[in-house]
């Protein structure tokens, strides 16, 4: 290939303020015009975004120690209780555990108006959590019960460690039966009258890293609105799936575990979020800045929403049974366009994941980059790829 | 002219075929935005009734003639822009476009005029960024 940067070379660039830097939807548009060898030469890193529910995230506190000490056998912040499974005044807050008292789907569908994701949100926006935890009693530490109120900054530590973010690419959600039903891919209307799906496309992480190239574990991200890493690729990992001609997945695939210090972040990039009849969960902001090395990058980040497609799934019993039904594909072009066609019939379409502040992401990075204030990383260790020999495996049936 | 009502029914009349004779006798388009009726039951219907100013007054007397309580469609749909994450999940269910996407920023917006009050948004908006507000009657 003609163009070759390296990661010090672009940071050398970051740092004297002269690096170009472009988002995953600007660089369509540069490379049309340009053509790959002129727009490689001329980017040094395209920034992507996305914002939508991601269950699979939740925090770390530490409480710091109570007089007499506990070791928390239960916590719970604002009732919502948090993992305290670990050491003394550790806990893990899922953005997806319910208070105590929530009625769940005893009257259906379920509100869950409040749960972790809430949490978190409120904690990052500086509120005050109640802080209740129940112990049995030790010699090195006899309090049996602490009651009090907290903020972000009473805590010694706080940070964000999600183990499954920035899915690859998602299902398009639609529901074949006769009744409403209520998923986490929010309300899907009887007979196919809607279609979800949740991804940005165009401007999603991974799809303008196809291969984890350069997204491994060390990187440097946008996270909740402050700064973030990847720490391991993310549960359910499974990059050998069958992919389009462009190397893109043509179903979920690769995953993100990725973590960063609470204390930085900003609240309007931790959003808790309700699903009527599913739960509570939250909507994570994250943005991966792509260094264009080559040709190769540029390419993968001149993905457009044309070339992305996501299997279409029934929610009635495709999913919840895991039954194999061959639904086709939705294109997000369409998908973004309010309608697609569903075996002959137009059906509209119900984003989850937010496109706008998708959008606001990867220009927030944009800006930080070109600031001098964001650096980009090399990975450390590659996430496991396209050729890795993952087998997605399920609960063993009908042992013990 | 056009305009949205209420219309409160006893349980007597819910059996009574009221929308027909608002288009058959009093040449009004009837739009049934929202309705609760079931036989031998109180119930109500919001309705959007367009015709000729006559035919919209007469539809009205007849309402009130056969005992049917008419007021004005009080409820309000409030759409609260800090909260909104603009997912656009409400615009694919809102009936009449007064929520919706535009296409090419992708962003929600909110045309209180065209609401008729259906509340189905309230449900599907992830961050409750949607309420129902609505005027408190008298108690009659």
């Amino acid at each position: 290939m003609a163009v070759q940067k390296s990661y010090e070379e672009i940071n050398e660039k970051i740092r004297r303020g002269e690096a170009v830097v472009v988002t995953a939807e600007e660089v369509i548009g540069i490379v049309a015009e340009k053509g790959i060898e002129k727009a490689a030469r001329e980017i040094d890193v395209v920034t992507t975004g996305t914002f939508g529910p991601m269950c699979s995230s939740g925090a770390f506190i530490n409480f710091g120690h109570a007089n007499p000490r506990i070791k928390m056998k239960k916590v719970w912040l604002n009732g919502v209780e948090a993992y305290a499974g670990i050491a003394a005044v550790d806990a893990y807050i899922g953005a997806a555990q319910l208070p105590e008292n929530d009625p769940e789907n005893k009257v259906y569908p379920g509100r869950f108006t409040y749960g972790g994701g809430h949490v978190i949100h409120e904690l990052v926006a500086g509120k005050e959590i109640r802080l209740e935890a129940i112990a049995y009693g030790t010699d090195c530490y006899p309090n049996k019960k602490v009651e009090s109120v907290i903020t972000i900054n009473d805590v010694n530590e706080a940070f964000l460690f999600n183990p499954r973010n920035a899915y690859q690419n998602y299902n398009c959600a639609i529901n074949l039966s006769d009744r409403t039903i209520y998923t986490y891919m929010g309300i899907l209307k009887p007979r196919v009258s809607n279609a979800s799906y949740s991804t940005s496309g165009q401007l999603s992480p991974l799809f303008n890293d196809p291969h984890y190239r350069t997204t491994g574990i060390g990187t440097r991200i946008f996270l909740g609105g402050g700064v973030g890493y990847v720490s391991w690729n993310g549960t359910q990992h499974h990059p050998n799936v069958p992919r389009s001609e462009k190397g893109l997945p043509l179903g979920g695939a690769g995953t993100l575990s990725v973590i960063g210090d609470l204390k930085q972040m900003d609240p309007n990039w931790l959003v808790g979020l309700s699903y009527i009849g599913y739960g509570a969960t939250m909507a994570v902001g994250i943005g991966i800045p792509i260094p264009i090395l080559d040709e190769e990058m540029l390419l993968y980040t001149a993905v457009r929403d044309e070339d992305i497609v996501c299997p279409i799934v029934d929610y009635s019993e495709g999913y919840p049974y895991s039954k194999p039904m061959d639904l086709g594909y939705a294109n997000f072009k369409d998908l973004k366009s309010g309608r697609i066609t569903v075996n002959g019939k137009e059906v509209v379409t119900t984003p989850q994941s937010s496109y706008p502040r998708a959008r606001q992401i990867a220009n927030i990075l944009k800006e930080w980059i070109r600031n001098g204030k964001f650096e980009i990383t090399r990975p450390v260790a590659p996430l496991p790829g396209a050729d890795a020999d993952i087998v997605f495996k399920s609960i063993p049936q009908n042992k013990g | 002219m056009k305009n949205k009502i209420v219309c409160h029914f006893s349980a007597a009349q819910s059996e009574q075929p009221i929308v027909y004779h608002l288009v058959k006798n009093h040449d009004l388009v009837v739009n049934i935005l929202k309705a609760n009726i079931n036989p031998q039951k109180e119930g109500f219907l919001v309705m959007e009734l367009e015709g000729s100013k006559n035919a919209y007054e007469g539809g009205l007397v007849f309402l009130k003639e056969i005992g049917v309580r008419v007021e004005p469609l009080s409820e309000t749909i409030l759409w609260d822009e800090d909260i909104c994450i603009q997912c656009g999940a409400c615009a694919s269910f809102c009936p009449t476009e007064a929520l919706a996407i535009e296409r090419e920023s992708m962003l929600v917006s909110f045309e209180d005029s065209k609401c008729v009050v259906c509340g189905m948004c309230l449900d599907c908006c992830p961050t409750r960024a949607i309420n129902l507000y609505f005027e408190v009657r008298e108690a009659v």
